[in-house]
């Protein structure tokens, strides 16, 4: 299905669709305590370290309104933006390409690939790469993608997938980290310890030797500039700068929504950005480029313009801002469901908050349908958000395209439309209303609260009430309702 | 001032104390307490549930109910935001600009007992007494949709023979997140956990809050795994004298 007639991203190849329902996910997750105590720590610790540097910047909520507006004029006009982008990038001697999916961004970064003659790339860390599933297409292809980005490495090396958009391995502790490297890193010394610095020093010495001897590199980018047709990458730990200049060729795959207007407006954006993802004032490294510089970096610059649901995303006019979305990773620091979950329970490489309402939307939501669900709409991550992205009420619009789309596959409503339509009848008549207030009383006489509290009574519950005692105990029904009481008074 | 009650469908049907609790209070201080027969429901379940067409019937019903009020008061906070930021909003998205209208009006009229009290009249002292150690969580809608923010607390700390003890982790959710709470009954149980045992960790007599919704959830594991602590209401709490005690007992 598609919706307004535009294409989703298709089902088959990349990393935005899970194998199981998110219900039937988390329950996997949350049996894991490891996993648990890993991301409980880390979340908590950078939640903090985030609300101390965001709480320094006197006109943070006037920056959030700014990236808003200047995301929203990026959106509104997306199609003179991009071909100004491509005409800057073209006139600089790079190479601008179009990708309508996922599948048309894989052929050709590997047919670009394979023109070099190179079998391996060096990959600076990117979620439109992860997204599309580029590492595998590549594989196939018989060409080795390097992750370079320390936390993407170690995901790569564990044959595991990224959990965070920021910090991949977050799902990770040190000593897992370690064992991961003596089992899979060659050359690595047999008498690794799990010191933070013993392995990132033995993860530097690994990726040095790829970096001097590796001929292409493939990036994302945090930022394009349409007016000069500059690409941008923030990161921590230098390893992006070192793909991003030592290759002979650059290869940039980019979501189309990256986009800003003007190079100043990268002044607001390399405010929020560290801020609120790493819980830094700065990044240690911005890398800017523009097109090829005889002589300097790269010789060869192609930019691959990415579009795999965007398009459709942006479409829908309650759901588009979900493309402002800069990747921060704020909201899952702060999302109590994916504290508890880790971000493999969501199926997609976009996990938590933003992922909830932004792969049903690459996707089409028949293909994500449980993600919309997967909050209490607690509206921790609107807060936090330094696009100002209301997910709750995006959440909330898309549990009804979930349901407009399950209705519209059937004739007869499914249980849970039935029972809300009921509901629905019940309250909109307020003698029947009153009724069925009256007719709760029956929960009293069936002793509905002692039944909850014993096993054996639980097991005779119905759903869904069966759900709720599954941990909850239910109050004693009351003996009138509120409105009798009322009527009843002198 | 004359206060039209919106009772919600949840007090009036299953927490009819909170309903009671709430008009005695205002009464006590000298409101004139109406209770439009005509109710039912905000809406909210269907409308966060994704069923908007069968909330609306229910937003057309509460304007025709509440449209000639001055001040419409709710024990609750979640109901208060889905009036507040959702009735107009799903009337002009059926195409029904009337009706949003009127929402807006009534919007603008409803207060959250917290805020009513607090803002409207001006009191943090509602002359309660209520000689217990309670603890506060302040549900995500009051906090996070109404920015209620210390309104709760000021009027408890002004609660005679009160000890108010402040909850760890207090502004995380619950887990109870409505239909949450059965379609994703594993992940809504784990923050249950946590809050439980934040309240544990309190050793409160009593755990508040102003929704009858979140305090189901938590009350529910708070009895499941024998931790002592009581939920109530906030406006049980302020409703609370010493001539007509909320009772503290066993659950």
């Amino acid at each position: 299905m598609t919706y307004l007639g535009m294409p989703t991203a298709p089902p088959g190849v990349g990393q935005l669709r899970g194998s199981e329902p998110f219900p039937a996910a988390a329950e996997t997750a949350l049996a894991n305590a490891q996993l648990r105590r890993n991301l409980a720590n880390a979340t908590s610790h950078i939640r903090a370290k985030r609300a101390a540097v965001v709480g320094e910047v006197p006109d943070w909520q006037q920056l959030r309104a700014a990236a808003a507006a200047i995301k929203d004029d990026v959106l509104a006009h997306l199609d003179d933006y991009l071909v100004q982008l491509e005409a800057r990038v073209t006139e600089r001697g790079g190479v601008v390409h179009w990708a309508r999916d996922a599948r048309e961004a894989n052929r050709i970064v590997t047919e670009l690939v394979a023109a070099t003659g190179s079998r391996e790339v060096v990959k600076v860390k990117s979620m439109a790469t992860q997204e599309i599933g580029l590492n595998e297409a590549l594989a196939e292809a018989g060409i080795a993608a390097l992750e370079t980005d320390l936390a993407e490495l170690i995901v790569q090396l564990g044959d595991d997938r990224p959990s965070h958009i920021l910090v991949p391995a977050i799902h990770r502790n040190r000593t897992e980290i370690r064992d991961i490297f003596l089992a899979q890193m060659a050359g690595v010394e047999p008498g690794l310890t799990d010191d933070p610095a013993a392995l990132a020093e033995a993860a530097r010495r690994y990726l040095r030797q790829k970096f001097l001897t590796t001929p292409v590199a493939i990036s994302g980018a945090n930022f394009a500039v349409a007016e000069t047709g500059t690409l941008a990458v923030v990161e921590s730990e230098g390893n992006g700068r070192m793909c991003l200049t030592l290759p002979r060729t650059l290869i940039t795959v980019m979501g189309i929504e990256k986009l800003l207007p003007r190079f100043g407006d990268l002044e607001v954006f390399l405010q929020l950005l560290p801020r609120s993802s790493t819980g830094e004032r700065m990044n240690p490294y911005t890398s800017m480029w523009t097109g090829v510089h005889p002589g300097d970096g790269p010789q060869e610059f192609h930019l691959v313009l990415l579009d795999n649901g965007r398009t459709a995303t942006l479409a829908d006019r309650r759901g588009r801002a979900a493309l402002r979305c800069i990747r921060c990773s704020a909201c899952l620091n702060v999302c109590p469901v994916y504290e508890r979950t880790g971000g493999h329970a969501y199926g997609s490489v976009y996990p938590g908050p933003i992922g909830a309402v932004l792969s049903p939307q690459l996707t089409g939501v028949a293909d994500n349908a449980s993600l919309p669900f997967a909050s209490t709409l607690c509206g921790a991550c609107y807060d936090v958000c330094p696009v100002a992205i209301d997910i709750p009420s995006m959440l909330v619009h898309l549990r009804s395209r979930v349901n407009e789309d399950k209705a519209a596959g059937h004739r007869l409503p499914g249980v849970e439309a039935a029972g809300m339509a009921a509901a629905s009848w019940a309250m909109r008549g307020p003698r029947r209303w009153r009724w069925l207030l009256r007719a709760a009383r029956l929960g009293r006489w069936a002793r509905l609260d002692r039944l909850s509290r014993s096993r054996l009574g639980r097991r005779l519950l119905p759903p869904p009430l069966s759900s709720w005692v599954a941990a909850r105990d239910l109050p004693q029904p009351p003996t009138s309702s509120f409105r009798d009481w009322w009527a009843g008074q002198p | 001032m004359r206060v039209a009650l919106f009772a919600t469908c949840l007090v009036d049907g299953l927490f009819p104390d909170v309903g009671r609790a709430t008009v005695r209070l205002l009464r006590r201080l000298g409101h004139e307490v109406s209770f439009p027969e005509q109710q039912s429901c905000c809406g909210q379940m269907h409308l966060n549930t994704g069923y908007p067409a069968q909330a609306l019937p229910l937003i057309r019903r509460h304007a025709q109910v509440f449209g000639n009020y001055d001040a419409i008061v709710a024990p609750s906070g979640s109901c208060t935001g889905a009036i507040r930021h959702q009735h107009a909003d799903t009337a002009r998205r059926f195409g029904d600009d009337k009706l949003a209208g009127a929402a807006e009006t009534i919007a603008a009229r409803t207060y959250e007992l917290s805020e009513f009290l607090v803002d409207v009249t001006g009191v943090t002292d509602v002359g309660a007494f209520f000689p217990h150690r309670v603890t506060y969580h302040p549900t995500c809608h009051s906090l996070r949709l109404l920015r209620v923010g210390d309104k709760p607390m000021a009027l408890l700390r002004a609660v005679e023979g009160l000890d108010l003890v402040e909850l760890p982790a207090a502004e995380s959710c619950c887990g109870f997140g409505g239909t949450f709470a059965l379609k994703n009954s594993a992940v809504s149980q784990a923050m249950l956990a946590d809050k439980v045992a934040a309240v544990a960790a309190t050793g409160a007599q009593v755990c508040s809050a102003g929704d009858s919704s979140c305090l189901m959830h938590i009350g529910g594991g708070l009895s499941r795994l024998r931790v002592g602590a009581r939920p109530l209401h906030l406006a049980q709490i302020l409703a609370s004298t010493r001539t007509d005690p909320a009772l503290v007992g066993p659950l």
